[in-house]
């Protein structure tokens, strides 16, 4: 179809109701408003559910009934709900459920603001709730590739059944740009999920989800089993962009929608003579820590910008394992990091790697 | 030699966690007994969330999820959207129904979700080993009131019942009681027509039933079902508080 012009949070929703998602389940918070305010008026017509919860506890466990049943599902929130979302999704993971949860994070800790932000990195991609999981963690960076990234993260948390989430921003979810999207696909021609509870029919033994294992060893041997399926994600699923990282000296990390702003650093800083490039994670889990390891054989540093106090960084600096100094710069609260200030980091950045400081 | 009587399909041989003498056991039956009559074994759901019954999908024969504390009927709304053909219902106690789940339980019945709630009432925190229920009378001594319920303290009981049926959107509501014989038989018929309310598609349902814990109580199995009729039923008395099954329902 041609491309339309839309808010990244509409765009999402459409594009969900598009790859086959007939059930969402919500509960009003900013600044993730119009993507259910766009399922709202537009389910119904899909033949779908849409339902706003008593709370985000009860949105996320409506999710985990309706993907028990074998449906397609998904929530949306924004940073505060999210965190309220854990246990949900703490059990979604723990009995094996694919869904989607978005979250167009804002400024935190507490009730924050609504401003955008990225301050939910480590939440998203370190746990979030109890137990040893993890969650397909995209992050797109523009209104197409929010479209994208919704039908591929409902296609791999099938694939592999797990929770995936999108990370977004207010900046993100707010922003209208042109996006074409797929052909609508009927639901009914998804993959057959033969473990849901839709009763037996009394045509084969009964399925359970569950996550209690009340015997040690058995609940040892499925987190094994999930860890190897967590290994196969991170050989296989990690997504990034680089740009002009070749001849880099110095790397920049960025993600979302600081990273369009990065790129615009880095062309800047290019016109200056400073070699610079950029490395995009597309998935924050699994983190494309190879592209790192092997962009820090040739650059001389590394810069990761974020809209947080510093946590991608982490990442970064695991992925370069000391090989060469990881810098950080952000803003948080709602703040986002400028141009200018970028390509001034940079200045500093290889400055202080030629001094030899590595933070 | 022709069999007379025997365990209900949808009951699975299972050995059943229950402390002895506890009534869950009946009521678990009685379900199944239901189930099995109404010939739905093959298109049931069932939720059983934290508490005593949490392992209850080994006891069960049909499909079954297991919730988090608190959160059956959300569990079970997501299910039944999905499956709007299939019985749904939950299978809760007083902890996790009154307290952690107050909302839910709330807002499922409000919204006349089609779903149905098996709501065991016994006072107490059971599985954890005994502490003060929502529903835990006034003087009564559990773990954490060793001196008794005080109203100073810790309030009143919730009477769910009365609470859930003043909700437009709930059709159905009725507390019974596994004391006795006969109120065994009287509660199997409330869960039937429970069950025969959601399949006729005629909005939410909720059967309470007052159930003994003897482990917990510190009595034998014969002195808890007396407590059940000498000291729950004053408070919590027996009855439909609420039926708009004969009207065609409240969806």
């Amino acid at each position: 179809m041609a491309k339309v012009l839309m808010k990244g949070n509409e765009a999402l929703a459409e594009a969900a109701m598009r790859c086959g998602c007939r059930f969402f389940f919500g509960y009003p918070i900013t600044p993730q408003t119009e993507l259910a305010a766009y399922m709202a008026k537009k389910m119904q017509k899909n033949g779908g559910t849409f339902l706003q919860a008593e709370s985000e506890v009860a949105a996320i466990n409506m999710v985990y009934g309706a993907a028990g049943a074998g449906a397609r599902v998904m929530t949306s929130s924004s940073s505060p709900g999210i965190s309220l979302k854990q246990e949900g999704i703490s059990y979604i993971a723990g009995a094996d459920l694919p869904c989607l949860v978005v979250n167009i994070v804002r400024g935190g800790p507490g009730l924050g603001g609504i401003q955008p932000a990225q301050s939910d990195y480590f939440q998203a991609t370190k746990g979030g709730g109890h137990g040893d999981y993890h969650l397909l963690v995209f992050a797109p960076s523009s209104v197409q590739e929010l479209a994208d990234m919704t039908s591929r993260a409902f296609d791999k948390a099938d694939e592999y059944r797990m929770p995936a989430m999108i990370m977004g921003d207010g900046m993100l979810g707010q922003m209208m740009e042109p996006v074409e999207f797929k052909d609508p696909i009927d639901p009914a021609t998804l993959p057959e999920k033969p473990w849901a509870t839709t009763g037996t029919g009394m045509k084969r033994k009964k399925n359970i989800i569950n996550s209690l294992y009340l015997t040690p060893e058995e609940l040892e041997n499925l987190c094994i089993e999930r860890e190897k399926r967590y290994d196969k994600i991170r050989a296989a699923e990690a997504l990034y962009e680089e740009i002009q990282t070749e001849d880099a000296d110095v790397i920049i990390a960025a993600y979302g929608t600081i990273a369009r702003v990065a790129m615009s650093a880095v062309e800047a800083a290019r016109a200056k003579g400073i070699k610079a490039g950029l490395i995009r994670p597309i998935t924050l889990w699994p983190f494309p820590e190879k592209v790192f390891a092997k962009r820090a054989e040739t650059a001389k540093c590394f810069l990761s910008v974020e809209m947080s106090m510093g946590q991608m960084v982490e990442d970064v600096r695991l992925s370069v394992n000391g090989k060469k100094p990881v810098y950080f710069y952000g803003r948080t609260g709602g703040m986002v990091p400028e141009q200018d200030a970028i390509v001034a980091e940079i200045e500093k950045c290889l400055k202080n790697s030629q001094a030899g400081m590595n933070y | 030699m022709e069999k007379i009587f025997e365990r209900p399909h949808s009951l699975s041989d299972f050995v059943l966690s229950y402390c002895p003498g506890c009534t869950h056991g009946v009521i678990n039956r009685l379900v199944a007994e239901v189930v099995d009559e109404m010939g739905l074994e093959g298109s049931t759901i069932g939720v059983c969330p934290v508490g005593c019954s949490v392992t209850a999908y080994n006891f069960f024969e049909f499909d079954m999820q297991e919730a988090a504390h608190g959160r059956a009927p959300a569990v079970a709304t997501g299910i039944k959207r999905v499956h709007p053909d299939k019985l749904v219902f939950t299978y809760q106690g007083d902890g996790d129904l009154a307290a952690i789940g107050t909302a839910e339980t709330i807002h499922s019945a409000a919204r006349a979700e089609n779903i149905s709630i098996i709501f065991v009432n016994n006072t107490i925190y059971g599985m954890t080993g005994g502490q003060m229920a929502p529903t835990s009378l006034i003087d009564q001594v559990t773990q954490t009131t060793p001196f008794g319920r005080k109203v100073e303290n810790q309030g009143y009981p919730i009477h769910v019942s009365e609470m859930v049926s003043t909700l437009k959107g709930a059709c159905y509501v009725e507390r019974v009681s596994v004391d006795s014989v006969p109120n065994i038989r009287k509660t199997k018929a409330a869960i039937r027509k429970a069950f025969e309310c959601q399949m006729a598609g005629k909005g939410f349902s909720l059967v309470e039933v007052l159930s003994s814990c003897p482990t917990n109580w510190g009595m034998s199995p014969v002195e808890a079902l007396e407590r059940i009729r000498t000291e729950m039923m004053p408070e919590f008395p027996l009855g439909v508080y609420k039926d708009c099954t004969e009207t065609g329902g409240v969806r």
